[in-house]
């Protein structure tokens, strides 16, 4: 699972490099999420823009990921394709993360 | 009947519809391919084959996703066939054969003028009850802790299919989901 990560004003972005968070990558996309934000900055934003399909495996991952960062830390999700985004609403998960229109507008938003 | 998917024994393991290769060479042949076509004048357009396991599946959805948009279904209604599909693929993964790999699945498509038709056929456990769950949407109104990270898959397959039909024959799980095409814009 490829995850690049940038950080900047004490925000972690954390970029999924692959198109699919399906069933055959759910595990090593949580395994990949917990290496990447243990001991990293309290909020992170995961940038899905490249990806263009996540599963009911995938969105559990999601979930997962967010769960084992702990409490008082912070995952919002950016740039979700449609189909991906559709996922989100249908589960009302979009309800639960905060979902920014653009990756590079939640990293930099503090940046000015 | 001869391109009925015949319940019963079936010796190739590989092959949970007997009928399913001969569908494909009726509809990959000269265009005629009256054998395979069902009562709604919908044709077995895409027969595709997998195995028990996540790269199986994966690459079957790709071949499907292909095939759609070759035969001209609008983008969005590919990702809505590929997105309950895939649903749908991963539960007998870990359902039907219990996350043993190597279980024949099997896959046809439909494409009519008025929508379009999926069905999967395996040879692992019956759902339960013989019936495919009601999808309940996924409790959210909890604290963050216990959130659910998985119970997706049949909400989410009963949210996007209009039609949802489950028959266990002679040792195979049949499972069809229908999906409306959009209705043209009026003239």
């Amino acid at each position: 699972m490829k995850l690049h990560e940038t950080r900047h004003d004490g925000i972690s972005t954390v970029t999924v490099a692959e198109p699919r968070i399906d069933a055959a990558a759910a595990i090593r996309f949580k395994d990949a999420m917990r290496s990447i934000t243990t001991g990293g900055p309290d909020h992170v934003v995961l940038d899905l823009s490249q990806v263009l399909f996540v599963d009911s495996s995938g969105l559990g991952a999601i979930v997962a990921a967010m769960k084992q960062m702990g409490p008082g830390r912070r995952l919002d999700l950016a740039g979700l394709t449609p189909d991906v985004a559709k996922v989100f609403r249908l589960t009302r998960m979009d309800s639960v993360f905060v979902i920014h229109d653009g990756a590079v507008r939640a990293g930099a938003r503090d940046a000015g | 009947m001869t391109a009925r998917c015949a319940p019963g024994p079936v010796t190739r393991a590989d092959e949970p519809c007997g009928a399913a290769p001969r569908r494909a060479r009726a509809a990959a042949g000269d265009g005629a391919g009256k054998d395979a076509e069902d009562g709604r004048g919908m044709r077995a357009d895409i027969v595709l084959h997998a195995r028990a396991s996540d790269s199986s599946v994966r690459a079957l959805l790709h071949e499907l996703r292909a095939g759609l948009a070759g035969r001209g279904v609008p983008e969005q209604l590919r990702g809505t066939v590929e997105q309950a599909v895939a649903e749908a693929l991963n539960n007998i993964v870990e359902h039907a054969y219990g996350g043993v790999p190597g279980g024949a699945i099997a896959l046809e498509a439909r494409i009519g003028a008025r929508g379009l038709r999926c069905t999967l056929r395996d040879r692992g456990a019956p759902l339960p009850g013989h019936a495919p769950p009601a999808g309940r949407p996924p409790r959210l109104d909890t604290t963050p802790e216990a959130l659910p990270e998985g119970g997706f898959g049949w909400f989410l397959i009963r949210s996007l299919a209009q039609e949802v039909d489950y028959a266990r024959e002679a040792g195979t799980n049949r499972l069809t989901l229908g999906f409306d095409l959009p209705a043209p814009a009026p003239r």
